[in-house]
């Protein structure tokens, strides 16, 4: 009998009529392992986070597997890059879960790239080749001075969707901006050697850590954005690029090894695979990490 | 091949006058009347994305095949097959599509295909989706693809193969499509477990038809990700016309009234290295069905053909199973191969053979494919496949078929 009656509970919980514990913290589903770090960072034990995606897959790339389709169902808030990086999968996630209090215009739902003035948007008319994202390079979390807006207002989020924490929220958010705009100044001070130098990229991925530093893009493997690396391309790059002629072929870990070392054999240039996100190699296992590997995988000799 | 795109970031002063647009659309849309869905101008917002979504999907293809009708044996497929005539470039199945998101939760969609060998258009699609009513449940209605099985709930320019595979052709004539209600629940379980029921007022092969289905899927480890499940459909054919040949040689029309319970099975397992499907990956799927069909069978009156149909009708009972497994792998970032082995089985075949001068005899048709396609961009794909087709009795057939899929637009992105 009581064996009975547990399990009918665990069906009305299942049914979603039975009621919620007192004390509830917030899912939060991310779309990328970033954002799972910032969310750590401001919601601590309050918030229970988990990633759609790891360093080592294409943001661009991801089907709407169930498994993510069932985290989506669970989740109170998403928390994404936006600006179209995520369109080839998180529209699904939202609609098939069916799950209203994460769709498109509700507090449950926030993406980043609405806080940060994007680089490269597409100008109105460009044709749509390749992969173009027309609102700009959606990889915005590699500027660190992008995440204060974004950790203000994510911070802001929390408060607003679970309010008995609100002080809870604010007082760690501040704390990590204090911590953050110090790690900042510590690290424009190790990359000062490295304004000017010429870099070889594959993709628009590091843009925004690229430009932030004052590193020059001589080229890119992709012939288009959003197009593989071509050989007929690569065998033009290594005649246009005289051997020595950037720092290093730079490329994340969800991108293929082989164009980025086929073009360094060729024109003797090291090819550094930097962190991209958090996760991406054992020593970026937060965002603070993420910035201290990306400087250092530059800055080597 | 999923691009773009989702909704509006409205600026919150703007929101009604935009969501006011967007049900001025729906409307319009509604009426299915594509001429007027062109000359509106899209909504927009400061910093939107493209909503609605307006696509265009060229499907272009070319067939190297045996000429004349083709009918599956043992089988009483609706219709006649689709596709192309052979050795004639043909736009079959292209697409024009719009959707759009009116409210976050309400979402309208349209498609309207070209049907190539008979030069018309059709509404494939038009309907209105309420997303999480209560949290977890959909709620569609209007004009859908069923969710009977994986495939049928696809768009035909996301399928690997070019052209209709056997299975489909014998339970639907191609495509399951309702016009209807369809109410989808997904459990608020660690696991994913979807219940989906569906209500048609009118079927693609019957005027009645109702069906329940549940599916689960995860992952295993990082690189694996499985879904499975069972649909049960039940439906009331009225006069469903089939094609098959008489005892004289000679096209007979055949007309079907009874019930027809089906049960599919489906499953699906994907596998890309720690997750990351850019380089490589692949992809398994098979589905299964077993149908049973009791009613009354008409065969009408051909002999002013030479025909030996004279219209009479007998009972009519068959339990017939078949399916098909496929594999298609992307060994290098745009190129992929696959191969599908599909077969059935006439199973029991139980009429009156002498009220009935048909050609429905007991017969397994099968049919194996190969094909390679290549995508030289996310929205374009090029796909060669060669069939061995002996899905009719005495005659098998080898087929080339060439097909040029290309998106252009927005349009919603690929499920799982």
């Amino acid at each position: 009998m009581r064996l009975f009656s547990l399990s009918a509970l665990n069906w009305l919980l299942l049914l979603g009529l039975g009621t919620t514990p007192a004390h509830a913290q917030l899912t939060v589903l991310t779309c990328e392992p970033e954002w799972a770090s910032l969310v750590a960072e401001l919601g601590g034990a309050q918030v229970s986070v988990s990633s759609a995606t790891h360093a080592r897959q294409d943001p661009h790339h991801i089907e709407a597997r169930p498994s993510l389709l069932a985290q989506a169902r669970r989740a109170d808030l998403v928390v994404c890059s936006g600006a179209e990086l995520e369109a080839g999968w998180l529209p699904l996630l939202q609609r098939e879960s069916g799950n209203p209090a994460i769709q498109v215009g509700t507090p449950g739902y926030f993406t980043a790239a609405e806080f940060v003035t994007l680089l490269d948007p597409a100008h109105p008319g460009q044709p749509l080749a390749g992969h173009v994202h027309a609102a700009g390079n959606p990889h915005l979390h590699l500027n660190p001075h992008n995440l204060v807006p974004i950790a203000r207002a994510l911070s802001q989020r929390l408060q607003q969707l679970d309010p008995p924490q609100a002080a809870f929220y604010r007082e760690r958010g501040h704390d990590f901006l204090a911590r953050w705009q110090t790690a900042i100044t510590k690290w424009e001070a190790q990359a000062a050697p490295l304004r000017g130098k010429s870099v070889v990229v594959q993709h628009g991925s590091l843009t925004y850590l690229l430009r932030w530093l004052g590193l020059q893009v001589v080229a890119d493997l992709e012939p288009i954005p959003g197009v593989e690396p071509s050989l007929n391309h690569l065998a033009s790059l290594a005649q246009r690029l005289p051997p020595g002629s950037a720092k290093a072929i730079l490329r994340t870990p969800y991108q293929a090894a082989r164009p980025a070392e086929w073009l360094a054999s060729r024109i003797q240039i090291p090819v550094r695979v930097l962190p991209y996100s958090v996760g991406g190699n054992p020593e970026a296992r937060d965002l603070f990490g993420l910035f201290d590997s990306s400087l250092k995988l530059l800055l080597a000799p | 091949m999923s691009r773009l795109s989702y909704v509006a970031r409205l600026p919150q002063g703007a929101q009604p006058s935009a969501q006011q647009a967007s049900q001025r659309l729906a409307t319009l849309a509604l009426r299915g009347i594509m001429a007027s869905c062109l000359c509106i101008t899209p909504v927009h917002a400061a910093g939107a994305t493209i909503n609605p979504e307006v696509s265009f999907t060229l499907q272009a293809s070319y067939a190297d095949k045996a000429g004349g009708e083709r009918h599956i044996s043992g089988f009483l497929p609706e219709g006649h097959a689709h596709g192309c005539d052979p050795k004639k470039l043909c736009l079959d199945h292209s697409e024009f599509m719009l959707a759009a998101n009116l409210t976050p939760t309400l979402r309208a969609s349209s498609s309207v295909i070209f049907v190539d060998a008979e030069n018309k258009g059709e509404v494939e699609e038009l309907w209105l989706q309420q997303v999480g009513i209560v949290p977890g449940v959909s709620l569609k209605a209007g004009r859908f693809m069923s969710e009977l099985g994986y495939a049928n709930s696809q768009h035909p320019h996301a399928w690997d193969f070019i052209g209709n595979s056997l299975m489909p052709t014998v339970l639907s004539g191609g495509h399951l499509i309702h016009d209807g209600v369809q109410l989808k629940w997904l459990a608020p379980t660690e696991r994913f477990v979807e219940v989906n029921a569906e209500l048609a007022k009118k079927s693609s092969n019957s005027p009645k038809a109702w069906s329940l289905g549940v599916h689960l899927g995860d992952d295993l480890g990082a690189s694996h990700a499985w879904r499975a499940g069972v649909t049960y459909l039940d439906a009331k054919p009225l006069n469903r016309t089939g094609h098959v040949d008489d005892i004289n040689e000679i096209e007979a029309q055949t007309a079907f009234t009874g019930t027809s319970k089906t049960w599919v099975a489906d499953v699906l397992w994907k596998w890309a290295p720690d997750g990351n499907a850019k380089e490589r990956h692949l992809k398994l799927q098979a589905e299964y069905f077993r149908r049973t069909q009791n009613g009354q069978l008409t065969c009408e009156d051909n002999r002013a053909e030479g025909g030996a149909c004279d219209g009479t009708s007998s009972a009519f009972r068959t339990r017939q199973t078949g399916g098909y497994a496929q594999a298609v792998y992307q060994f290098m970032p745009r190129w992929r191969i696959g191969t599908r082995y599909e077969r059935l089985d006439s199973g029991t075949l139980d009429f009156n053979s002498t009220v009935l001068p048909i050609e429905l005899a007991a017969y397994k048709p099968s049919q194996r494919s190969i094909m390679v396609d290549f995508s030289p961009s996310e929205m374009s794909n090029l796909r060669l496949q060669y069939n061995r087709d002996t899905s009719m009795q005495g005659s098998p057939d080898k087929q080339w078929l060439l097909q040029y899929v290309h998106s252009f637009g927005a349009h919603g992105a690929h499920r799982f």
